[in-house]
């Protein structure tokens, strides 16, 4: 069985800056993502980052990968990058069982960064299974990795950033949008992005939900209604959506499964998304050299996910014994502009969220 | 309620125009962030240094019309789409709008496209007068369109083609 030094399970906006600072700091690395493709969700982010410019604010999400990849370069005899694999588990003594097609092998890593990100959260509704129910992810990676339009008229369901980003960039790619509806009574997502829909034509409609999908075959219409303030549906406020795609942006929760089964002490923390570690300032869970970064700790932008990266990433390589003389100032560099990130009003719930997992002295 | 449509309020508008509006060379970006968000892209792209956000990246932009000179950089680095440069002085009916375009088709010079407002309606024809497209803009193209003076507290953008 290979032994490895750092082993970091995803190769998302998280996964690639952990890799970045272990090995500037010396760290053998090997990376691995089930995917073929590296990046993670940034392959199908077409719209420039928020942020600032140390997270690549006003860049595309879709070059972010090549930026960081090319850091990486140039510690390339110290990376070793396995794609198309799954991380099967990760046991007590860190031994890792991976899949890749036919292949099933093991690695022990000496420390673990896990940086597995999130899953899409589905909607309840009468004949959700119906063909043309997709979540939000689904169509976009059918846009744009796979240039496929997911069909002609939409209803998104969820005024989130994903739900507000998703629905312009179908736009972009000539589909129709009939409306974004979000249950809540306000917009949840940046309101620049819900101003671009808005100057497009299309309704935003606060306050509403999906009561049922109608169809034979596949989605043919969508039955919305409003929503009184105990978020139950109004009867006599239907209205119908001839529509052949429902997207639904209802939220992400972490993929923290692997955490769980290695034994780190996890909780329930609905700020967060979902089942998240405990963790303390230097990411570390309650489990010795495992690490996180990213939307596996709790739901955020992927600017946070790349600072969380960095940072997990020194701090894995500082307990295997490496250096560096700028650790400290990079350290406190890193957790300011994680600070800020999160520290305007859309922060509250993330703010909330990680005082209930963080162990130690520091909060936010 | 922009909260709930998406769409601006008159009067939270037009504290911004209104500021554009008294200041002595009456052009310059409006910075249409009505929201605290992590973001500061306009500020750093600036090469006048004409907007500042502090104490930190979450505070909306303030700009200075003394030193923001309309070049539009900021209009195509703004990840919201949220900025236009506008200049009053353009021509004797007409104001002159640089905006940010992600979609297909892109208009030519000249051409002869829809104004539309802050909902998405159709209010007049205007003029396509510049188009740039180039690797600094990466793909958020940022096109100067003439718009008649009586029109311009409602245009945000355009409507090329059908």
């Amino acid at each position: 069985m290979k032994t490895v030094e750092l082993a970091i399970v995803g190769a998302g906006p998280a996964g690639l800056c952990a890799a970045i600072s272990a090995a500037s700091m010396g760290s053998n690395v090997v990376i691995i993502d089930r995917c073929k493709d590296i990046g993670g969700q940034l392959i199908k982010q077409t719209h420039m980052f928020f942020g600032s410019e140390k997270q690549y604010a006003s860049r595309r999400g879709i070059d972010i990968p090549n930026i960081l990849l090319d850091e990486l370069k140039q510690y390339e005899e110290k990376i070793e990058i396995i794609t198309d694999a799954t991380v099967l588990a990760i046991y007590e003594d860190k031994v890792m069982t991976i899949l890749q097609g036919e292949n099933y092998f093991k690695i022990k890593p000496e420390a673990i960064i896990v940086a597995t990100g999130a899953s899409e959260r589905v909607l309840a509704f009468p004949n959700n299974d119906l063909p043309g129910i997709y979540g939000a992810g689904a169509v976009q990676t059918l846009m744009n990795v796979y240039g496929v339009k997911p069909g002609d008229r939409v209803v998104m369901v969820g005024a989130g950033n994903i739900g507000l980003i998703v629905s312009y960039q179908m736009i972009q790619a000539g589909v129709e949008i009939v409306a974004v509806l979000d249950a809540a009574p306000t917009i949840g997502g940046y309101l620049v992005h819900a101003s671009k829909l808005a100057r497009l034509d299309v309704p935003i409609l606060t306050g509403h939900s999906i009561k049922e999908a109608t169809g034979t075959e596949s989605l043919e219409k969508i039955i919305a209604w409003k929503l009184d303030e105990k978020w139950q549906g109004i009867e006599g406020t239907e209205i119908e959506l001839e529509v052949d795609v429902a997207c639904i942006s209802v939220g992400l929760t972490p993929l923290s499964e692997l955490l769980s089964q290695a034994g780190c002490e996890m909780k329930y923390v609905p700020e967060l998304g979902g089942v998240v570690p405990l963790i303390d300032q230097n990411l570390e869970t309650t489990v010795n050299n495992i690490f996180v970064a990213g939307d596996v700790s709790g739901i955020e932008e992927a600017s946070s996910a790349m600072v969380e990266g960095y940072i997990a990433g020194l701090y894995a390589g500082k307990k295997l014994g490496y250096s560096l003389l700028d650790f400290d100032e990079l350290v406190d560099d890193y957790k300011m502009q994680l600070n800020d990130l999160r520290s305007g009003h859309h922060g509250d719930r993330i703010r909330n969220g990680i005082n209930k997992i963080m162990r130690g002295e520091e909060k936010c | 309620m922009l909260e709930k449509t998406g769409i601006v309020t008159r009067d939270r508008l037009d504290s911004k125009i209104n500021e554009l509006l008294s200041s002595p060379k009456r052009k310059g970006a409006i910075l249409e962030c009505y929201e605290e968000i992590p973001c500061n892209p306009c500020s750093t792209s600036c090469p006048t240094n004409a907007i500042i956000i502090k104490p930190d990246i979450n505070a909306k932009p303030e700009i200075d019309y003394e030193k923001c000179t309309a070049c539009g950089i900021c209009v195509y680095n703004c990840p919201g789409l949220a900025i236009l440069v506008l200049d009053m002085n353009y021509s004797e009916s007409k104001v002159l709008f640089k905006i940010s375009y992600e979609l297909l088709p892109i208009p030519n010079n000249g051409d002869i496209v829809k104004g539309i407002s802050r909902s998405g309606k159709e209010i007049c024809d205007v003029e396509v007068v510049k188009v740039i497209n180039g690797n600094k803009q990466d793909h958020t193209s940022l096109i100067s369109v003439a718009v008649p003076k009586e029109h311009f507290k409602e245009f945000v953008t355009i409507k090329v083609g059908v």
